[in-house]
């Protein structure tokens, strides 16, 4: 039982508790917050959801539990627009994705105000978002709920991230 | 060691409990797995005490010194004898528990009795979502985190799961029986006594896996049917006015999206069906214990009663949470 040993192993056993310095926090309940104002970009919100990825996974389940596949496929599109190409009606940033489930759009996107709870919302506006690929690679979640003939969307290495300014997103058409 | 025994008797304990216990014994298979365990205990007891008796022999007579031992040893063919026995008795017992292990995992794995009650078991996280299926669609039956079995009928329970790997496992009345997504798994079950017994997911199954828990309620024929006719009766519209405001907010908010009441527009399929919510022994998967309170505690914020669990915060205003908790608790 010598220093040596005892030294290495408080080093060994620091560094297991290491990891635990830089874990995600799961906001289980969401803070009671108040309601956001439509169509507003810059909800400091956005940001906390969209690259964290329980919040991520929540929104897999709720966008097959609340039936988004049926219109939308699983990105790719049907009866209504596809989630997973650069095109967005109403607008593809955080905040206006929300707005879209919760009031709604013309021709078919139903209202979930009132059926889903405002993280609930952000939760899926966060999913949506992974469909094109745009937060964080190493955020997607590594399950999929479809069928699917391509690799996992999750990569095997880390890649650079690639962020679209948010200056190119209120440059695009809402 | 005198510090450890305490401690080792209260693992022992464990086991006693009635409720969910596997030495219970209770159903066919569990009778069945108990005897065979008696058989392993037996017999590897008996060649563990054979063994520690030659042990003891042997220190006992020692090895003599070397002047003292004769030219020729005359024992040579006793040895022998013996030798042979020990590996004929080996094989023996070896061959006897292949085959009552054989045997019993035939009886559990064996083909589904003609007349079972069929019952599709589908595991999330975390609770039971439970449907006791029949030839006719109207008849069949969706609850939560229950089963309700006649006394001396074969049940034939088919199993998913929605999310990850799950075990359904009720100790009093059979093994345990994995729950793999994209597969679907069965159990043969026949309770033989009549009581209340406790299931547990049996495993890992994430935050929660502690508290999925299923009530299983083994009962005579009579009551069973009467507990079935019940269960196919469609809610009951609310009566006093608070209930009819608890009505209104779940037909309209939230609730709805993802709960079931059957006889009213509610019909999310996501989550436990509540159209009999009240008349279980437990809510949350056996979180907690049926009672007004508890109901309270848990629509008002459900993250405090069981962290993790997939019911959102909600936030409903006093008024608003007097009167869901007021007409759930009319769906008997």
């Amino acid at each position: 039982m010598s220093s040596h040993f005892r030294a290495v192993s408080a080093a060994l056993i620091a560094m297991v508790a290491l990891p635990s310095c830089d874990r995600e926090t799961r906001e289980n309940r969401g803070k009671p917050l108040p309601e956001s104002v439509p169509g507003i970009v810059g909800d400091p919100r956005a940001a906390e959801y969209e690259g964290n990825a329980f919040h991520i996974a929540q929104g897999q389940r709720y966008y097959v539990w609340m039936n988004c596949n049926g219109c939308h496929a699983h990105g790719g599109g049907g009866m209504g627009p596809p989630l997973m190409d650069a095109e967005w009606r109403y607008g593809g940033s955080m905040e206006q994705i929300v707005d879209t489930i919760r009031e709604g759009r013309p021709n078919g996107m139903p209202s979930f105000d009132q059926k889903l709870s405002e993280q609930q919302m952000w939760q899926l506006a966060a999913f949506v978002r992974t469909l094109s690929a745009q937060p964080r690679q190493d955020a997607l979640p590594g399950r999929a709920d479809e069928m699917s003939n391509i690799e996992p969307r999750t990569l095997d290495e880390r890649r650079p991230v690639e962020r679209t300014s948010p200056a190119a997103d209120q440059a695009r058409p809402r | 060691m005198r510090r450890l025994l305490p401690g080792l008797a209260a693992v022992a304990l464990v086991a006693c409990e009635g409720r969910q216990s596997v030495t219970g014994g209770d159903g066919l298979h569990s009778g069945q797995f108990n005897s065979l365990f008696l058989i392993f205990l037996l017999v590897t007891a008996f060649f563990y005490l054979l063994v520690i008796a030659f042990l003891v022999a042997a220190v006992v007579r020692r090895r003599g010194r070397a002047e003292d031992r004769p030219e020729k040893s005359g024992g040579e063919g006793g040895f022998r004898l013996i030798l042979i026995g020990w590996v004929a008795l080996v094989a023996l017992g070896l061959t006897g528990l292949t085959a009552a292990s054989y045997f019993s995992d035939a009886a559990a794995g064996g083909a589904r009795p003609a007349n079972a009650i069929r019952i599709a078991v589908t595991a999330n996280q975390w609770w039971w979502d439970v449907r006791y299926l029949d030839p006719v669609p109207a008849n069949t039956i969706r609850t939560a985190n229950e089963l309700h079995l006649p006394v001396g009928v074969p049940v034939h329970i088919q199993l998913k799961s929605n999310d990850v790997i799950h075990s359904f496992w009720v100790p009093n009345l059979a093994g345990k029986q994995d729950l793999i997504p994209g597969r679907i798994t069965d159990i043969t079950l026949i309770p033989r006594k009549e009581g209340l017994y406790r299931g547990q997911c049996a495993e890992f199954c994430g935050l929660q896996h502690a508290h999925m828990a299923l009530d299983v309620t083994v009962e005579p024929m009579e009551t069973f049917e009467a507990w079935r006719r019940s269960q196919l009766r469609p809610a009951p519209p609310p009566a006093t006015p608070l209930a009819v405001t608890g009505y209104n907010y779940i037909m309209t908010q939230e609730c709805s999206a993802c709960h079931n009441i059957s006889g009213t527009p509610a019909s999310g399929q996501v989550a436990p069906d509540l159209t009999h919510i009240a008349s279980r022994r437990s809510i949350g998967a056996g979180t907690f214990p049926m009672s007004r309170g508890h109901l309270y505690a848990w629509i008002a914020d459900p993250q405090s009663a069981k962290p993790g669990n997939h019911m959102p915060y909600v936030g409903l205003e006093p008024h608003e949470l007097h009167g869901v908790v007021a007409y759930l608790e009319t769906l008997k």
